[in-house]
């Protein structure tokens, strides 16, 4: 996992590095107001610290857990089906209860929240970073390569979300060997949730560009030979970082949604390394049998998880809308 | 007005052409058809003949051309699992998946208008902050989990509603419908309302919003000091201004709704088309994939192209962005 996360993160640094001495005085500001907001908004205060409990628990997984879920050494099948510990049945250490192998339930849920957490951090790191590349370039230089940027995107649009993403993954795993299959199948999520979210942040930055590059600010750069990913970078990118922010919220938590329902569909993660998705259709097997602990807990962890995440978007959206300041 | 439309259509048909050109990508360059096609004893002389008669040896542009030729007649070719013409197959599939998104697109009119309504009148007050609440809860919680829930409580502890299947289905002509029996009913309940549950949130938001925004038009406060009761202003006079953006929405979320239906479909054992994509993804029964995707994309498209073309047909200004506009307006 740990490698991942590598991978997809330098793309978004050289926008990032530019902008402290700009940003320094006008977003102390802008931080402030935001502060003071979001003290006023309790759902925003509770969601962010369950957002903070959640990843904190995801990411000291290994140390908090009673077992390694994944350790099949560490499973023992007289430990299985073993009900929640406020059921009469319940034992200590599986304070949610454990599956049909012996898992603890709770260990594999905050196991599975990491792999949720960072597919879906992932893939809205790869969205943005294609979006805001196309769209600056798009918006920026306009002619045949604008058309050609944003019909691509209209074609990506005019196809439902979860049927692109479904087939890209039907595809990628269906044509790689299986060895490859279980390996790649969290770079290939990332990629089959990003590919339909990029046009997003595109055509908002490409807007924004297409305003900025006619003013006078622009042009004087221009004479001066600033070189053009110079200005898009350091004056055009900084002029819709606000809308940015807000949709890479909201689009993280439909990652999260998005990972889930693939997962669950069976063309997501697979059962040895799984997401919350993963286990919720492991669970839901089990729905008629009694074991209803194996699919609700993970069930109610991932919602616990989205409804934080656009809670404090749709807060972000408001707090940072200057028509309702 | 004329050339606004066949702007549009060509619009939509080169939209089309490109999901096509994906579509057909997938089919022939992903796993070789023959092989799919051919039981393992034919020789490389038969493999050979199929080839030649699929037209599997012309050209790119050639082959690509028939495809489209062949998809617009609704020709796109045999299952690869079952032997079937595929688009029997999704014929067979239509009317279940149709149903469902039809009641659910009720169903979220039906519960989402009220409560738009009820958070716009009482804005501030306690009842309209919880549903403004429960409204972002409604959107974050994933469609299968709503779906699964809904099983363990209605179906597994209550013992109430069937978990999966169609129920008993009755023939009306080739359509094969469930809402006239009573067991086709009672299967449709849990799986439309796991459908419309994001639908109505959706609804429900654009109501409240247009709805504060037309509480303050004039017309509304003349009402009011004319003396018309409260509950008729907002109810009648207010609603009825705030239900174009509605049915727009509606109709384009059809597209979507039949799109995630399939995952509805999943949890429910809806014998649905969206059931039938999974399993030929599963499968990897790349006619049925293809087709279900043209489909799909088809309403999708040509839903986002009448409203569009409505909306221009409505409101002049918005017919041609290239000519007038730019002049008028700036």
């Amino acid at each position: 996992m740990a490698d991942l996360s590598m991978t997809t993160e330098p793309t978004p640094v050289p926008a990032a590095t530019p902008m402290p001495a700009r940003r320094s005085r006008l977003s102390r500001m802008r931080d402030s107001d935001l502060w003071h907001s979001f003290r006023g908004h309790p759902s925003a205060i509770f969601a962010a610290c369950l957002l903070a409990l959640v990843a904190l628990t995801a990411l000291f997984a290994p140390l908090i857990t009673p077992q390694d879920p994944y350790d099949l050494s560490a499973l023992e099948l007289w430990n299985a089906e073993i009900p929640p510990i406020w059921n009469a049945d319940g034992q200590m250490p599986y304070l949610l209860g454990t599956d049909t192998q012996g898992r603890d339930i709770l260990s594999a849920i905050l196991y599975g929240s990491r792999i949720s957490l960072v597919i879906g951090f992932a893939s809205v790191m790869v969205a943005l970073a294609v979006g805001l590349t196309l769209g600056l370039i798009a918006g920026y230089f306009g002619g045949w390569i604008d058309n050609v940027i944003m019909r691509v995107g209209d074609v990506l649009l005019s196809m439902p979300f979860i049927l692109i993403a479904i087939l890209i993954t039907a595809v990628a795993t269906a044509s790689l060997p299986t060895g490859l299959k279980d390996v790649l199948a969290a770079p290939i999520l990332i990629l089959a949730i990003a590919v339909p979210s990029w046009v997003q942040y595109a055509r908002t930055v490409r807007a924004s560009a297409m305003v900025e590059r006619k003013k006078e600010y622009v042009q004087a750069a221009r004479l001066i030979r600033v070189k053009s990913w110079r200005i898009m970078l350091h004056h055009i990118l900084p002029n819709c970082l606000t809308p940015i922010l807000v949709a890479a919220t909201l689009n993280f938590g439909l990652a999260i949604l998005s990972e889930a329902t693939l997962s669950f569909l069976g063309v997501g993660m697979p059962p040895d390394q799984p997401s919350l998705g993963t286990l919720i259709r492991i669970g839901n097997q089990y729905l008629f049998s009694g074991l209803w602990w194996i699919v609700v807990f993970p069930a109610v962890q991932l919602c616990l998880i989205v409804v934080s995440v656009n809670m404090i978007g749709d807060w972000l959206r408001d707090a940072l809308n200057p028509k309702l300041r | 007005m004329l050339a606004f439309l066949i702007k549009r259509t060509a619009n939509a048909a080169f939209v089309m052409l490109a999901v096509a050109l994906l579509a057909f990508t997938i089919f022939r360059f992903f796993g070789d058809p023959v092989e799919m096609m051919v039981n393992e004893q034919a020789t490389q002389a038969d493999r050979a003949e199929l080839r030649e008669r699929l037209g599997l040896n012309d050209g790119f542009v050639t082959q690509y051309t028939r495809f489209v030729t062949n998809a617009v007649q609704g020709d796109f070719g045999i299952s690869y699992r079952n032997q079937q013409d595929v688009m029997v197959l999704i014929g067979d599939r239509f009317p279940a998946t149709f149903e469902l998104v039809l009641v659910a697109t009720v169903i979220s009119l039906v519960v989402g208008i009220p409560l738009g309504v009820i958070t716009a009148v009482h804005r501030d007050s306690r009842l309209a902050n919880a549903l403004q609440l429960g409204s972002i809860v409604g959107v974050s919680l994933p469609s299968f989990v709503v779906g699964i829930m809904l099983i363990l409580a209605f179906s597994v502890t209550l013992g109430w509603l069937p978990a999966f299947g169609r129920g008993e289905t009755v023939d009306v002509g080739w359509w094969s419908t469930g809402l006239l029996t009573p067991s086709g009913r009672a299967a449709l309940v849990l799986p439309a309302i796991s459908l419309s549950t994001f639908q109505i949130t959706l609804v429900m938001r654009l109501v409240r919003a247009e709805m504060l925004e037309t509480l303050r038009t004039d017309y509304v406060k003349f009402a009011r000091a004319r003396g018309v009761p409260a509950a008729r202003v907002q109810w009648v006079h207010a609603l009825r201004n705030c239900l174009m953006p509605v049915i727009t929405l509606t109709g384009m979320q059809i597209g979507n709704l039949i799109a995630f239906a399939l995952v509805t479909e999943t949890v429910f054992q809806w014998p649905g088309m969206g059931l039938l994509f999974i399993q030929a993804v599963t499968f990897v029964d790349i006619p049925v994939m293809a087709a279900y995707l043209m489909l799909v994309s088809f309403i999708f498209v040509a839903l986002n192209t009448a409203v569009d073309v409505t909306y221009a047909w409505v409101d002049p200004r918005l017919r041609d962005d290239t000519a007038k506009a730019g002049g008028a307006n700036g």
